[in-house]
Parts: structure tokens; sequence; C-alpha cells
């Protein structure tokens, strides 16, 4: 069985670098490219061998609804690829960028220990697992915003750390509750259970669930955190934090718990609806006037988020399509954005747009990759972000949910705008910079190069006969929620 | 019921503080006591009056147990509460370092 390995690999990574690495950083590099290239190949491979599938493991050989259960179905795999791509592309970034911090192994550690909670959250089939598996997540995110241990990286970490923990006590109230009322933890059972109780528990359980992983996928009035961690971490942790971090803490869990568990509730899918549309409107307005350049970039992951949220509360295949396909794609353009604001930072010394220019002339693999990233989030075709926006405008005009339809119009055409305003003062800027403080070197062009070919390989996912292996049964296990517990149960 | 609602105030009391305390050590104990609430309502969740520890020895007839399975959970969420309690107290240290002032208000220098 290759489930627990998602777990042990970045895990085993994380406690040989602490033993083996000394002051070098050689050793933690090589041995945390290992880890994260099996757990990408090993999820490639299951992404594309168990489609049709749910795979479930016991742990230590309890049967299934005693014992922890780790499962397996399209939806996870899927996670589990994004995840480790954007993994990869980090350390090959971090290599360079994190020397020019600390020549440090604690770094890798604790990176490691982040995969290793992310994995463990999306592949876990059990709710105090679930919980403990975020918690190593949440540690490890937050030493790693402070990670340049200056006074503003402490500001923004003791803000995360906060409402991190005031939001793991809500889930973790939620799920005392869902187990009081049920009696059991396994995902699969407490579906099965709460079809027989009064419909009243899911409001009270849900709605504590959606304000505690709400606060970890940063949704409109829960986002004040997400603008000081993620501007303030380094480049690719905010990478990290900003492309996988709130999708697989925060919409991935509320995906499998509300569709999966709770059977989709009107009631929550028209919030998720009004908390899209918000985090739409209201982030990119913030957005648009910022100066910094991470910061401005932290902004438009709450109103891309939204976007992912819009597309769910549709609650139809088509909306969840788009929801999902944008959730990937955007995982890859903002990565990409916080590399190039990393390495612009790196040789020019500042993150202020009116300070920067002609990075074209200086970085040109920043300044090119960067405008394909613009161009994804503003959604221009041919790139991914195209298609997932277009998708998720359809599938609300078909809704008739046409004021949302607008709002998703309006909020693209705002991103394109402060996108623009980007690369007209940033990078096509007028200002002539000759000293470049800190070479950039190979990794880093590898690593935007790498995501910025993924930007336009990630398009052809929506083409008739790829979209049939890839998309559909990621799809297809939201749909049809009851096929969750059905095929766990045996029946 | 009344032990229900006295835990949901302990709960309440929690999170007044994190949300209107200015002091950075505060903060921290108001999500300490959030954190006990929960972890009392979990035991709450798998405690019956009237019955015996969950260990079938010789000698002992069946009767109505305690559930053992929230103990084991609130074990294991007090070990974690204890992780997030000393991170926050080593960056509250870090911060007054750098900051020389536990006030949430004079710590802004971020912003917008």
């Amino acid at each position: 069985m290759i489930l627990p390995y998602f777990i042990i690999i970045p895990l085993i990574a994380a406690f040989l670098i602490s033993l083996i690495a000394g002051k070098k950083d050689q050793w933690a590099i090589s041995l945390s490219l290992i880890a994260i290239i099996a757990v990408l190949v090993l999820s490639v491979y299951s992404f594309i061998i168990f489609q049709k599938e749910t795979l479930i493991y016991n742990m230590s050989g309890w049967k299934f609804p005693f014992g922890i259960v780790l499962v397996m179905d399209a939806l996870t795999s899927f996670m589990l690829v994004m995840v480790s791509i954007i993994s990869l592309t980090s350390i090959i970034f971090s290599v360079q960028y994190i020397r020019y911090i600390d020549m440090d192994w604690k770094y890798y550690s604790l990176f490691m220990l982040l995969v290793t909670g992310m994995n463990g959250v999306i592949i876990t089939g059990d709710l105090f697992n679930l919980f403990v598996f975020m918690e190593i997540a949440l540690f490890a995110a937050f030493i790693l915003v402070a990670y340049g241990r200056k006074a503003e990286e402490f500001e923004a970490a003791f803000k995360y750390a906060v409402m991190g923990g005031v939001s793991s006590i809500l889930v973790l109230l939620g799920i005392a509750i869902l187990y009081s009322a049920t009696s059991t933890l396994t995902m699969a059972k407490v579906a099965e259970e709460l079809k027989l109780l009064n419909p009243k528990i899911t409001l009270w359980v849900g709605g504590l669930f959606l304000v505690g992983f709400g606060l970890k996928a940063a949704v409109m009035p829960f986002h004040a955190w997400l603008p000081d961690a993620h501007s303030s971490a380094p480049a690719p942790i905010s990478a990290m934090l900003s492309g996988v971090l709130i999708k697989a803490l925060g919409l991935y869990v509320i995906i499998r718990i509300f569709f999966n568990v709770l059977d989709a509730p009107i009631i929550f899918t028209k919030a998720f609806l009004i908390l899209g549309a918000i985090s739409i409107l209201l982030g990119v307005f913030l957005a648009i006037g910022q100066w910094d350049l991470k910061r401005l970039l932290a902004y438009h992951s709450v109103s891309q988020i939204g976007y992912m949220l819009l597309g769910l509360g549709l609650a139809t295949p088509l909306g969840i399509l788009g929801g999902v396909y944008h959730l990937f794609n955007h995982a890859m353009f903002k990565s990409l954005l916080f590399y190039n604001a990393g390495s612009v930072e790196l040789a020019l010394g500042t993150r202020d747009l009116q300070k920067m220019g002609n990075v074209v002339k200086i970085l040109p693999v920043t300044a090119q990759t960067s405008m394909i990233a613009s161009l994804s989030i503003s959604g221009i075709p041919p790139f991914n972000g195209f298609f997932s926006k277009l998708i998720i405008i359809i599938a609300s005009i078909q809704a008739g949910e046409f004021w949302f339809a607008f709002f998703a119009v309006v909020g693209s055409l705002f991103t394109l705008a402060s996108f623009m305003k980007v690369q007209r003062y940033g990078f096509r800027g007028e200002n002539i910079i000759e000293i470049v403080k800190e070479k950039i070197g190979w990794q880093m062009n590898i690593a935007m190069i790498l995501l910025a070919f993924l930007c336009l390989l990630t398009s052809l996912l929506i083409i008739p006969g790829i979209k049939e292996v890839t998309l559909d049964p990621v799809v297809n296990v939201i749909v049809q929620k009851a096929q969750y517990f059905n095929l766990m149960t045996g029946r | 019921m009344t032990i229900y609602l006295l835990c949901f105030a302990l709960f309440l009391v929690g999170l007044y503080g994190v949300l209107t305390k200015r002091d950075i050590v505060k903060i921290i104990l108001s999500i300490g006591i959030m954190g006990y609430a929960t972890n009392l309502f979990l035991v709450f969740v798998g405690y019956k009056s009237g019955a015996i520890y969950p260990i079938l020895s010789e000698g002992k007839c069946i009767q109505p147990m305690v559930d053992p399975l929230p103990q084991a959970l609130v074990l294991t969420s007090i070990v974690i509460e204890l992780g997030t309690t000393a991170l926050l107290v080593s960056l509250a240290i870090k911060l007054f370092q750098k900051y020389s002032t536990f006030d949430i208000t004079k710590i802004r220098r971020l912003s917008g």
C-alpha cells in the first residue's frame, strides 16, 4: 500500500535532515529534494493509476470504523500532485534564496514538516487525525514565516499564530460536537450517522467549521492575517503558503467536510457564494492600492480564493469543475508571482513598485515569467487562469446567479488593472537601475521557468479528452457526495 | 446541562480576551482558556455518571463505562496546545526584544 508513504517520506526526511545535516546545507538540500521527488512520483503515479477507485488503508490494523483510516480518491491524489509540484519548485528556488538569509538546515527540516502536515491533512479520513496534521503544518508555517528574524516577521508570525490558534480551537470544538452526536471520528461513518440525526447538528457543526477553516483559507471576513504573514515570509515560503497551504488546510477540508461529510446543505453553499463574492471584490480593491509587491500579491490570494469558493458554492458540476480547476491553476501562477517578487527583492533589494525599474534588462527571466503569470492571473487566453475563470462565470450564468457572474467579471477586470500597474511601474518601470545586489542563479531561474511552462501546460487540462481523465474524476468525487462513504463502508 | 453552559461560558471568556485585550501575554492566556474549555467539553462528552473506568480485568462484571476515546483525544490536544503556547510565548519574547513593549496597538509596523 502506498498511502502511508505520503506521510512517512517527508517526515523521515525532516528528522534525517536534523540528524545528519551539519553546518553546510548540501545534505539537507539533497535529502529534501529526494524526498519531494519521491512524493511527486508517487502522487502522479497514483493519480494516473487509481483514478476510478478509492484506496483505504487501516492504520496499525484497526478495522474500518474504529481505527484511523487513510483514504485516497481522485480529489486526494489531485491535491497531492499540486502540493508536490509546488514543493519541488519551492525547494529548488530556496537553494539560493535561503543561503542569502542564512545557511541553515533548520529551514529544510521545517519545510519537510510543512509538507508532512499538508499531505497528512489531504490523505487522512479521520477527523481528529486531520486536526493533528493541521497543527503540524501550522507549526512549521508559523516558524517559517518568522524565519528572517526581522521585527516585522515576528509581528506577522505572532498575528498568524494567534489567528491559527483560535481557528484550530474552533475546529476542535466542532469535532467534539460531531463526536458527541455520532460517537465516531471516521469521516465516512460520521456522514452515514448524520443522516439519521437532527439537521440542527449540521448547522452548529457547519458554522464552527466554516469559521475555523475559513480562517485558514483566509476568506474575506477572516483574512486579516494573510497579507502580513504572506508578505513577510521568505519568498519560497510565501509561494508555499499562498500556493498550497491555504488550499490544503482551508479549501480542501471545506470541500471534504461540507460536500462529502455534511452533504452540502443549501444554507452553506449559499454562504460560500456570498463569502466568495465579498472576497473577490474587496480583496481586489485592497490589492489595487498596494505599492508593496508581495503585499499586493497576498491580497490577490484572498480575491482568488473567492473565485474558488464561488465555483464551489454554485454546487453544480460545472461550477465545481471551475472551482477545482482554478484551485490548481492558482497554485501555479501565484507561486510563480511570489518567486518573481523574491528574485526582484534579492536583486534590487526592494519590494516597492515605485523604486523598481528596467527589470527586463537586468533580470530577463524574471520579467518574462512574471508577464506570463500576470496574464494568467488576470485571465488572458491562452493561459490557464482564463479557462478556469471562464468556466466559473459560465457556470454562474447557467445556475441563474447573474449577479455573482457580474461580480466575477468585475473582479477579473480589476485584477487585470492591478497587474498592469505591477508591470508598468514595477517590471517595466522608468527608473534606471544599474547596480544588482545579488546575481540570480540558475536554480531560481529553473524554478520560475518550470512554473511558467506549467501555466501554459495546465490550460490543456480543459481540452475534451484530457478533461475526462484529469478533472472529471475529481469533480465526480465532490458531486456524488454519498459515494465517498458508500465505497468505504463497502456497499 | 448547566455544566455544559458553564463550559461554554469559559470558552466565551477566552474568546472575549482574544478579541479585546491589548497585552500580548493576556492574549496568549486567553487562547489557553479557550483551549481548556474545549478540552473540558471533550471530557464531558465521554463522561457518564456512575460509570467505571473502561478496563476489563478479572473478577469484574460488565457495567456502564466512561468513553475512553475523548480522554485520549484530550491528551493529544493538551500536548498540541502546549506546543502552541510555547511557540506564542517565544514569539512574544522576540517581539519584546524588537519593539520593547507588550502592547499590541504599538506593535504595528505592518499595515495597509
